[in-house]
């Protein structure tokens, strides 16, 4: 039984249809990455998850529970853009953390940003946006949460920075979390991933593990999107 | 260690690979403790329950074992090693000869290759 789980999820923004009618979920213990081409859905699926938009129809789970106040206590979320207060230094953001959720581990998010050069001094609104981007990171990577949901973690930051991003994932996730990251730069993600989730006019077309999917079609899980992708829109 | 893992083969192959090379070739010296799985996983960029069940085919094969108070280490059994090393070399040489073969060259053409390369050196 997956931890997060989507079960017959349709979500309307007014006319416009997102999610179609969908089925899926992502393991404890595992990183499940949610691949697909802009506007396929992976944003409206992971602020479902994150209990910040209510499905039209059908039933998100996270252990079981509805998304509300007792899961957002353990789910970690990254939004698609920085969302911390332009006018709060780093040190701040850390403190808010630490009022906000319980689970957050100030020491650890203080030694990330440390790690990634930025000083606890510094203004958010000083820092170029691959800053603010991985300072948010950080502080979402130290809470011990059952669940990450990572939307587009490496959208700002540049190609030496994403293997360091990267690591820092793997380094600091908590052990038999379930850990979901959407993206569309799958080449530098796929190596992490152990589940693989192909989003599509908000349908899940493929989902199996990395692995099985590069032993059985002989190439690459970037390879297989492009592929994939380019029949569909033929 | 240096990794080089592509994503156009199954990961868990280039690691059990590079893994027995890291060992036969003595860049994890015998009897030496071994990272943990993540920060394993991390120094190579990959997911770390690829790297686990890597570790665990390593360990089947007698080159790694788990120790409860030490971790993971490198076994310090040398004729284990030493055979790893000899089959790591092995396929070396097939695949030389392979090339040389697909060259049109004659075994003992090879050979005389071989022995070439290694007065040059």
């Amino acid at each position: 039984m997956a931890f997060l789980t989507f079960s017959n999820v349709t979500k309307q923004y007014g006319t416009r249809r997102a999610l179609a009618n969908l089925t899926c979920g992502a393991e404890a213990g595992r990183i499940t990455g949610l691949l697909g081409p802009n506007g396929s859905g992976k944003t409206t699926m992971l602020k479902l998850a994150a209990g910040l938009l209510q499905p039209t129809d059908g039933e998100v789970r996270i252990g079981g529970l509805v998304p509300g106040t007792q899961t957002k206590a353990c789910t970690a979320y990254l939004p698609d853009r920085v969302s911390l207060p332009q006018h709060f230094r780093a040190a701040d953001a850390v403190a808010l953390f630490r009022d906000f959720y319980e689970d957050f581990d100030a020491a650890k998010a203080s030694e990330m940003l440390r790690t990634l050069g930025i000083e606890p001094r510094q203004r958010i609104s000083a820092m170029s946006k691959g800053m603010q981007e991985k300072t948010q990171l950080c502080l979402t990577m130290a809470r011990n949460a059952k669940l990450f949901l990572l939307d587009e973690p490496l959208g700002g930051v540049d190609p030496a920075t994403r293997d360091y991003i990267l690591s820092t994932i793997i380094r600091g996730y908590n052990e038999g979390a379930a850990l979901v990251i959407s993206t569309h730069i799958i080449g530098d993600v796929e190596r992490i991933l152990d589940d693989v989730l192909f989003l599509q006019n908000g349908c899940v077309t493929v989902a199996d593990s990395a692995e099985h999917l590069r032993e059985t079609r002989g190439k690459s899980v970037d390879g297989i999107f492009r592929e994939v992708f380019s029949c569909l829109q033929n | 260690m240096e990794w080089n893992i592509r994503a156009d083969r199954p990961v868990y192959l280039q690691l059990l690979e590079q893994l027995e090379a890291a060992v036969a070739s003595g860049a994890y010296a015998p009897g030496e403790r071994l990272p943990g799985v993540r920060e394993l996983a991390a120094q190579a960029g990959v997911n770390p329950n690829t790297m686990q069940r890597a570790l665990a085919e390593l360990e089947t094969r007698g080159l790694v074992r788990t120790q409860r108070t030490a971790g993971r280490t490198v076994t310090d059994d040398a004729q284990a090693i030493a055979s790893a090393r000899r089959a790591l070399a092995m396929r070396s040489a097939r695949e030389f000869l392979a090339a040389a073969h697909a060259l049109g060259l004659t075994n003992e053409e090879a050979a005389e290759l071989l022995a070439a390369a290694i007065r040059e050196e």
